[in-house]
């Protein structure tokens, strides 16, 4: 072994036991400063011979690379050493709660009416609104209920003391058949429309409040038929309760504003205090509840909106969209739709991003 | 209304159950709501005879019967403490497991005193027949032993509850309702038996109509020598059935015709009248004690029958008291009149009186149903009080006119949606009492009971409804090429949007009342429509605001323990012009818990509000970069006056308000804490101009923008935002943004003043900024500012 490198593998294991960045620097000072020991054998090179400095030249070049690496690894490994000290001393309980972003939520009503637009649109129906105060003559006259027809009382009106410039009555809808009026006189036909919203009866119970909200559907084209209204219900009860063996019954009604009328019924099975809707209502185990009102629009309620009724016809319906909630999400009770209260809203609620599409489906 | 199954069969011949007729009922259109058979009450009890009777060996006033329950089995034990319990008595017995009608008590086997009983000997009271309880019920001895008590009774008569549409009046008579079900198939409608009855001279009572408008049509006769004892046992037990009160024979009759033949009369004691009866206009504040004795003031708008005494009768709605019918009545007047539907309703609406007579001639009764009636009602008095009757006297004119509907039967399927052929048609139509002349097209005439029928759309629903809407194919409704198109309005899609922000940002919709009480309403300058007839004081005024609703929720929260608030609600503000969508924000409480990182709680301040605001406003696609802070607008003490403001594109055009909600009005609402709120005016954001899904052309500046900070001293009134939008304004070419990043008052700023600091974005185009350029920018940002009176802090 030459001194060469007798003095390289020293100083390689100095170096390698350097304990810190300083006592680094130091023995790098020693070996590679200015007077440093191998700095001082590349001096001697300028004094060699021509043979001497082939001979030893490689063999000091070398001592120095050596050194010079030996030195890097060593400068890497306490530098790892050093953060890895560093981030263990960083260390946190990760099991401390970290702050949560506040959670809001859609109302069970309008995630609702966001359902039935988004259904009701896939068969070509556009959403339609009206004004809540009313004159008696859209909410009652114009639908064929005139003013001593018994069917006034069985809707239990608000009324204000005012009149409109008209001298019409004002009050607030009973239902939201007046939105079928005010479009029919507004555009022509053919006409698909649902018209959501609240609507007001003096009426308040256990099951009964006295603003709920409905929607109604007309149709209005040449040709229409009931049996495009039980197809028209049949495909949205489906769609909403997204089920197949929905079953309706249209049991023969009476509303002022239709003729022929059809209340309708669909069956319902009880599981485990719950009304689940589905199957034949006169199946074992099943009955019926009576879920909305419809029929083929009055031939006077269309003449009353300035068309021909004997070129126009078509349906009209309407649902309690409280209820249609409460039926698929199992509320049981209608009071605290209205109540505002936070730990029910969070429970019945739906978040922002949970919007009803057909392609990611109704009950978002 | 209400029937009952043997009823029923007085009217319709046919084998059929009390579930055929609820079916049937129900499939053509008459609701059955409820069925009950007062027998369901008597099960377990029987007739059954005393064989012996005892005394109890450990009790003096016991016996110890043997019964035989005529079940052909040994006699049972029975323990009775009745008086009148005997050895031969025939009496009713309710075995182990039957529930005593009166107490609820479900009999069992029990021990008394010792001696085994095997069920209970009845009284009157315990089966609810009567109050005697001074022993048990003793039957005829006659009586079937064994015989289950119901049947005895003849209560095993199914009473069937139906709702009656209000187009239906000829259905609130039983026969009606047989009529229908014998259109549809069930059973055969027997023939009305009317009894000829000539009676002899005019009646005693003259009788008129002066209000042929109110009282078209009075016939009346008189009878004399009647007895007015209780009515017959099967007639009362048909009105109790139905939920009536049997009065007297007299009364009872009148009820019965109404409830059988839909047919309502009203029959007058004559001693208590006084010269001749007729139908006249009522006088202006003419009273009337009815015979629920409840005085009415009447007015010239209604018709009443009066003698020369005053009232009698409020026509068609309700008897008078004075003249009714009672025990010691013998001379009496039938009155069948026709009264007008419209009359009959506005008299009842502004009396508040509702009757079972107002409700049938308010629909209508039959016009050509007086003579029948008139006969049949003095039918049941000759057979059950006697008498003798004079002639019939017939005042005024019948408004009968005869009606026919032209009508194409190929209207089922094109309206109804259902082919039927025309012969069933035909067929369906007779049975209803429609005559039917085929030709093109067929002329339907319509039978005089029935007033609803308007036109053909009706006939269409009575031969659908008949043949069954069951029956009806469901027809795919006509669906336009291609993929569904958008149907949602402008106003729907910044609904939804701002809905959808609102929740993602952390707030819970509500829905609330639309009307609140005018205490609520108050602070918001009171409500512009007030409800004539509210359900309650608290419901009572439509909400000027939504923020009542809201705060009254925050409050219910917090009583229930709710630390931090966020709620919001999007709805209607109901002003007397019109009503305006808005959406309203509210926040109370903690905006932050307590928590290991941040310590205590942090609570909500108007600069939350304010970004709220923002953010629902850019979610709803408004031009916020555009808005302008101005101070608030709502009238009264509903803001905190130093920390709210609106924002809006101009003076005029609100969008929103926000800020600190008045501490007065919180305390009005017994909300605890600050509250902050944000209004957003729906129909005030710019709806955007349609255009193309393209975007406007962009390609990102090659070059990167340079900040510069510039820190001011201005004065402390100055608005922060005026200072922002000044120096923004200072270069248009190369100032792209300015944003406010300290506000400093105090220690070194002198006082009056406060020191503000904005950085500058400057973004170059084509080559990068010289230093002299710099330099004349970062001038005109100074003498921008200086025109605002703040200078560059040195």
């Amino acid at each position: 072994m030459s001194d060469y490198q007798a003095m390289q593998a020293q100083l390689v294991s100095e170096i390698a036991a350097a304990a810190d960045l300083g006592a680094l620097e130091a023995l790098r000072v020693a070996a590679l400063g200015k007077t440093g020991s191998v700095s001082a054998l590349l001096k001697t090179l300028g004094g060699m011979t021509p043979d001497e400095r082939q001979a030893k030249g490689p063999q000091i070049h070398a001592l120095r690379e050596a050194v010079t690496e030996a030195i890097a690894a060593r400068k890497a490994a306490l530098e790892a050493a050093a953060l890895d000290a560093k981030l263990a001393a960083e260390r946190l309980d990760m099991t401390l709660p970290a702050e949560a972003a506040p959670q809001g939520s859609v109302h069970p009503v309008s995630q609702v009416m966001d359902e039935l637009a988004e259904i009701f649109a896939d068969m070509g129906f556009a959403v339609a609104t009206g004004p809540e105060i009313e004159d008696d003559w859209h909410n009652f006259t114009a639908l064929n209920i005139p003013e001593t027809h018994p069917a006034r009382a069985m809707h239990d009106t608000f009324y204000f003391p005012d009149t409109d410039a008209e001298g019409r009555s004002m009050l607030l809808r009973t239902h939201t058949s007046p939105v079928q009026i005010r479009t029919m006189m507004r555009e022509a036909p053919p006409i698909r429309i649902i018209a959501p919203g609240r609507v007001y009866r003096s009426d308040s119970d256990a099951t009964h409040t006295p603003m709920f909200h409905q929607i109604e559907g007309l149709v209005i084209d040449r040709g229409i038929h009931l049996g495009h209204l039980k197809y028209t219900l049949e495909t949205f009860l489906k769609a909403y309760f997204e089920r197949d063996d929905i079953v309706l019954r249209l049991r023969p009604s009476y509303f002022p504003f239709t003729e022929p009328s059809a209340e309708v019924d669909v069956g319902y099975a009880q599981e485990k205090g719950r009304r689940i809707v589905g199957g034949d209502g006169d199946d074992a185990g099943h009955a019926w509840m009576e879920l909305l009102g419809s029929g083929m629009v009055h031939p006077r309620v269309i003449a009353n909106c300035g068309l021909d009724p004997d070129e126009w016809q078509g349906f009209a319906f309407g649902v309690g969209v409280d209820r249609l909630a409460m039926l698929k999400y199992g509320m049981d009770d209608l009071r605290a739709f209205f109540d505002g209260d936070l730990r029910w809203l969070a429970h019945y609620g739906f978040g922002a991003l949970s919007v009803p599409t057909l392609s990611g489906g109704i009950s978002a | 209304m209400k029937i009952t199954l043997d009823w029923l069969r007085d009217h319709l011949d046919g084998t059929f159950t009390v579930d055929d007729v609820v079916a049937t009922l129900n499939r053509i259109g008459h609701e059955v709501e409820g069925v009950e058979n007062p027998a369901e009450r008597f099960a377990g009890f029987r007739v059954a005879k005393v064989l012996t009777a005892e005394k109890h060996p450990q009790a003096d006033k016991l016996q110890v019967l043997t019964v035989d329950a005529g079940d052909g089995g040994p006699p049972l034990t029975i323990v009775c403490g009745a008086p009148n319990a005997r050895a031969g008595l025939v009496g009713v017995l309710g075995l182990p497991g039957a529930v005593v009608p009166a107490n609820g008590m479900a009999l069992k086997v029990a021990a008394v005193r010792g001696v085994e009983s095997n069920g209970m000997m009845c009284s009157v009271r315990e089966l609810e027949l009567g109050d005697e309880h001074d022993g048990i019920i003793e039957l005829p001895a006659d009586a079937p032993v064994g015989t289950p008590f119901a049947d005895y009774a003849g209560a095993n008569d199914p009473v069937i509850d139906i709702s009656i549409t209000p187009n239906r009046q000829d259905c609130m008579g039983v026969r009606g309702l047989a009529r229908d079900l014998a259109a549809a198939g069930l059973g055969t409608l027997k023939l009305l038996d009317v009894p000829v009855i000539e009676g002899a001279g005019a009646p005693a009572t003259e009788i008129a109509t002066h209000d042929p408008e109110g009282c078209p049509a009075f016939y009346g006769r008189t009878i004399s020598g009647v007895t007015n004892g209780p009515a017959p046992d099967w007639m009362r037990r048909r009105l109790e059935a139905i939920g009536q009160r049997s009065i007297s024979a007299l009364v009872d009759i009148s009820n019965y015709v109404m409830f059988d033949l839909g047919r309502p009369s009203h029959i007058y004691d004559r001693a208590k009248l006084t010269g001749a009866l007729a139908a006249r206009r009522a006088k202006d504040g003419e009273t009337v004690t009815a015979l629920n004795g409840k005085d009415y003031v009447l007015s010239d708008r209604m018709t009443v029958i009066a003698d020369d005494a005053g009232v009698h009768d409020i026509a068609g709605i309700m008897g008078g008291e004075h003249s009714g019918c009672g025990e010691a009545t013998t001379d009496i007047l039938i009155e069948i009149a026709y009264f007008a539907p419209e009359r009959i309703a506005l008299t009842g609406q502004a009396l508040g009186l509702t009757s079972d007579a107002r409700s049938r001639f308010e629909r209508g009764v039959d016009p050509a149903f007086l003579d029948d009636a008139t006969a049949i009602v003095t039918g049941h008095i000759l057979a059950i009080c006697g008498g003798t009757p004079s002639a019939v006297t017939r005042a005024g004119t019948l408004p009968v006119e005869a009606r026919t509907i032209a009508y194409d039967p190929a209207l089922a399927e094109t309206l109804g949606g259902i082919a039927i052929p025309a012969a069933r048609q035909r067929e369906i139509l007779e049975a209803l009492g429609f005559g039917v002349t085929e030709g093109a097209p067929w002329q339907v005439a319509v039978p005089s009971w029935r007033r609803d029928m308007d036109g053909p759309a009706d006939v269409v629903e009575e031969v659908t409804r008949i043949h069954g809407f069951d029956a009806i194919p469901s027809t795919p409704l006509p669906r336009a090429d291609g993929v569904a198109r958008p149907t949602a309005t402008p106003g729907q899609l910044l609904e939804r949007r701002l809905r959808r922000a609102a929740a993602a940002a952390g707030y819970h919709e509500a829905v609330t009342w639309s009307f609140v009480s005018e205490r609520e309403a108050a602070p918001f300058g009171g409500g512009a429509w007030s409800l004539a007839n509210p359900i309650s004081e608290d419901l009572k005024v439509m909400r000027p605001s939504l923020l009542p609703g809201l705060l009254s929720a925050a409050a219910r929260n917090q009583n229930r323990g709710a630390e931090s608030i966020r709620l919001f609600e999007i709805g209607r503000r109901y002003l007397a012009d019109a009503e305006h969508p808005t959406l309203a924000l509210l926040m109370a409480g903690d905006k932050r818990a307590r928590s290991w990182q941040a310590g205590k709680a942090a609570p909500f301040d108007a600069f939350d509000a304010k970004a709220a605001a923002l953010a629902l406003l850019d979610a709803a696609g408004a031009p916020t970069d555009r808005l302008q802070v101005m101070e608030a607008v709502s009238e009264g003490a509903i803001w905190h006056p130093g920390q709210s403001a609106t924002l809006r594109l101009g003076p005029k055009a609100v969008l929103a308000e926000f800020g600190a909600l008045h501490p007065v009005l919180t305390r009005h609402f017994d909300v605890d804490g600050p509250v902050m709120a944000v209004q957003i005016f729906m129909d005030a954001i710019p709806a955007k101009r349609a255009s193309g899904p393209a975007r406007a052309a962009y390609a990102p500046p090659a070059l990167q923008s340079v900040r510069r900070d510039f820190a001011f001293l201005a004065p402390e009134t100055l608005a922060a935002a005026d200072l922002v939008r000044a120096i923004r304004g200072a270069d248009k070419a190369a100032i792209v943004d300015a944003r406010l990043f300290d506000r400093f008052a105090g220690q070194g700023v002198p006082e009056g003043q406060v020191s503000l600091a904005v950085e500058v974005e400057l973004q170059p185009q084509d080559k990068s900024f010289t230093d002299a350029e710099l330099k004349v920018i970062a001038d005109k940002v100074v003498a921008a500012a200086a025109k605002l009176g703040a200078t560059l802090r040195g």
